[in-house]
């Protein structure tokens, strides 16, 4: 009996260990390597030969020559590179730069016209020399556009997450707020008067309950402009109420914390 | 093992309590006046001769008075009377605050008054009307004829409770009245009401009389006067009308002003062409020279604890606005600003310095802290001058004048007080054109 049982267990443990082991998830993939490639890095602008457009290659082939005859005058390039990449130079200092590089230039100034191509005539040509620069840039901007985008959405999850409230739904409320506080005139603006207000509320936006969360400063000596705000900050939410809070969700916002500090606008 | 299951289901659940509460930041909110209902005070029909209109009206006249006071703050909205619901006789006992937040009242004041064997006795009530709650309840009982003090004394009471800081409707502001064309000024000391109520003159107007200054129990007033064609420090006694020339200095004095205890008397002495200042101690009559120079230094007052002394002189060659220790000692100059500056006055907070300052032609009223930082200018005029600080500091009055034509025609002198956030700037009623104006301390402390 007792052997038999063993048997059977032994058995059954076996079948739940195969059946365990070839489940899907269990399954180890086999790891596909891509094979390694060797990458050489070369400078597109040394080694490309896209076609220019006709009539840009004229104009082009002159540039470089005015650009090679210049160059040779200018200051060495040393000074550029102790620049910081991300530093976005003051308009006034790019005017002064200028203004030194026309100095240690030739005295045959060069025609702007010249030097330069215009905006549109860059739209058309295809400056090899500056692709490299163009996709760098791009790429710059890429990431920056990434990091913007992720900013945003990372505060706006970290809003909604930490508040329980969308932006808008924030915003409505606080606009609804704006309009009800009458903030006392005569509070001195260089002291601490932080409120705080911890409401319960109904699920029609009604307040059940109402507490200052440092209620003991209203009664301390000293305090009474604390107490002053403490009491239109209380006025203000029951004159608001219903508040406007979201439709769904109320396990979320019934209980809420309002930072009233008018400090910004006592200021002025 | 079953402590960290228990653990991490605290854990768990504290986590739950954290994400829960939501915080929202409130920066910002309207700056309107506060909306502020005042209801008239219900007359005791147990009063005697209550069937006399002027009985009657009393509760009406008191409540207007304590509206017109807040009206005057420009941090209070009176609501009109003919939107109220309840009658005074009901609200005082029990506001219905649903039909006052129906005309969007968030404070509401009530009251009630008897008057019996010559006595009258106000009560009043002021309510939240958010909150359905009181939040201050007093009691007056004085003489009939004093009952526009008692609504001062309300409004006050009102107004500390509304905004923290204490009131300045029951004091008075003390004014050289002048009459007559400009040539031929009439110049005489009056006194009224900070409202502009109860003008009374203390002088006939014989001999000029120039910047008067209250004493800190308000009893005592001194001033500028000519005595034998000399300018001269003197003292009034306002209860008795008693006065004497204070001190016997061999020349001009003026610029007189009290110490913040009224012990002693600081003013100006010039003599052979120079300025200096000097303190009287009243009870000994003891003169104290305090500053020690070649140039005109005039203008004294002190801090309200009477350890600095703020003073204009002319010394750096140009009049700027200096401090110094109530002995003399560390002078200090604090303007710099680009024109002159004079009539200093120490807040009676004791933060701030108002000032006259003339810069290009023009007249400003302004402010700065006692180290000189922060200047602000108020209000700018064509003529503009002596200002002089509300008991709380949170109010400046002064005298302007207006271009007159070549033969004087047009000229008039008034009094204006500001605020010193810039704002509710306004003339004060009085009976004739008015300079020189100083605010006396709260009447009731």
């Amino acid at each position: 009996m007792t052997r038999s049982l063993i048997y059977s267990l032994s058995f059954h443990a076996v079948m739940v260990l195969l059946t365990i082991l070839s489940l899907p998830f269990m399954i180890r993939q086999p790891v596909d390597l891509p094979p390694i490639l060797s990458v050489e890095f070369i400078q597109i602008s040394d080694k490309t030969n896209i076609p220019f457009a006709p009539k840009a290659r004229k104009v082009l082939e002159k540039v470089k020559k005015e650009e090679k005859r210049v160059v040779s005058e200018q200051a060495p390039p040393a000074a550029k590179a102790k620049e910081k990449p991300d530093r976005i130079p003051l308009p006034k200092k790019q005017d002064e730069k200028k203004e030194l590089i026309k100095k240690k230039q030739n005295p045959k100034e060069v025609k702007p016209e010249i030097r330069q191509a215009s905006e549109f005539e860059k739209k058309e040509i295809i400056d090899t020399n500056q692709i490299a620069a163009l996709i760098d840039k791009a790429k710059e901007e890429s990431t920056k556009i990434e990091k913007s985008k992720d900013k945003l959405t990372q505060s706006n999850v970290k809003n909604s997450f930490a508040s329980g409230l969308t932006l808008s739904e924030e915003d409505a409320l606080k606009a609804q707020i704006f309009g009800c506080w009458t903030v006392p005139l005569g509070l001195p603006y260089d002291e601490n008067l932080l409120v705080r207000v911890k409401l319960e509320l109904k699920q029609d936006g009604t307040i059940n309950k109402s507490e200052i969360l440092d209620h003991e400063r209203m009664n301390k000596p000293g305090q009474k402009f604390y107490k002053i705000l403490a009491e239109s900050a209380l006025r203000a939410v029951r004159i608001c109420q219903p508040l406007r809070v979201p439709q769904t969700g109320y396990e979320k916002w019934k209980t809420i914390q309002l930072n009233f500090d008018p400090s910004e606008m006592l200021k002025g | 093992m079953k402590k960290i299951f228990y653990i991490f289901l605290i854990f768990l659940f504290k986590i739950n309590i954290a994400y829960s509460l939501i915080e929202v930041d409130i920066t910002r909110g309207n700056l309107d006046p506060l909306p502020i209902a005042v209801s008239p005070l219900h007359v005791d029909s147990k009063s005697d001769n209550y069937q006399d209109a002027e009985t009657k009206e009393l509760g009406e006249l008191i409540s207007s008075v304590v509206e017109k006071n807040f009206r005057s703050t420009g941090l209070f909205n009176p609501l009109n009377k003919d939107a109220f619901i309840q009658k005074p006789d009901i609200v005082h006992l029990k506001p219905r605050f649903e039909d006052w937040r129906l005309i969007t009242a968030q404070a509401l004041v009530t009251g009630k008054l008897l008057i019996k064997d010559e006595k009258l006795k106000i009560e009043f009530r002021l309510w939240d009307v958010a909150a359905n709650k009181e939040m201050i309840a007093l009691a007056f009982t004085t003489t009939p004829s004093n009952w526009r003090r008692v609504a001062h004394i309300i409004s006050d009471k009102i107004y500390e409770r509304l905004t923290g800081e204490s009131g300045y409707f029951d004091t008075r502001i003390i004014y050289i009245s002048e009459t007559g064309p400009r040539t031929q000024r009439v110049k005489k000391l009056a006194i009224m009401d900070q409202d502009g109520e109860n003008t009374k003159y203390l002088t006939l107007g014989n001999e000029l009389v120039l910047t008067p200054r209250f004493n800190p129990t308000n009893q005592l007033v001194t001033y500028l006067s000519y005595f034998r064609n000399l300018p001269r420090v003197y003292l009034l006694d306002i209860e008795t009308g008693i006065q004497e020339v204070v001190g016997n200095f061999p020349g001009m004095t003026f610029a007189p002003r009290f110490s913040p205890d009224g012990k002693k008397i600081i003013m100006s002495f010039a003599k052979n062409g120079n300025s200096d200042i000097y303190t009287m101690d009243l009870e000994s009559r003891l003169v104290e020279k305090i500053t020690e120079d070649s140039s005109i230094d005039t203008s004294p007052s002190y801090s309200p604890d009477g350890k600095y002394i703020t003073f204009n002189s002319d010394r750096s060659g140009i009049q700027q606005i200096y401090t110094m220790k109530s002995d003399g000692s560390e002078v200090k100059r604090i303007s710099f600003g680009d024109g002159l500056y004079g009539t200093p006055v120490w807040s009676p907070r004791g933060d701030l310095i108002a000032f006259t300052k003339v810069r290009r032609g023009k007249f400003y009223i302004g402010v700065m802290r006692s180290d000189g930082s922060g200047e602000r200018l108020l209000t700018e005029n064509f003529y503009q001058e002596a200002p002089s600080w509300s008991p709380n500091g949170r109010l400046l009055v002064f005298y302007r004048e207006t271009k007159a034509g070549k033969n004087g025609e047009g000229f008039t002198a008034k009094l204006w007080s500001i605020d010193i956030t810039g704002y509710n700037e306004r003339e004060l009623k009085t009976e004739t054109d008015a300079s020189d104006p100083s605010w006396s301390s709260l009447l009731s402390k």
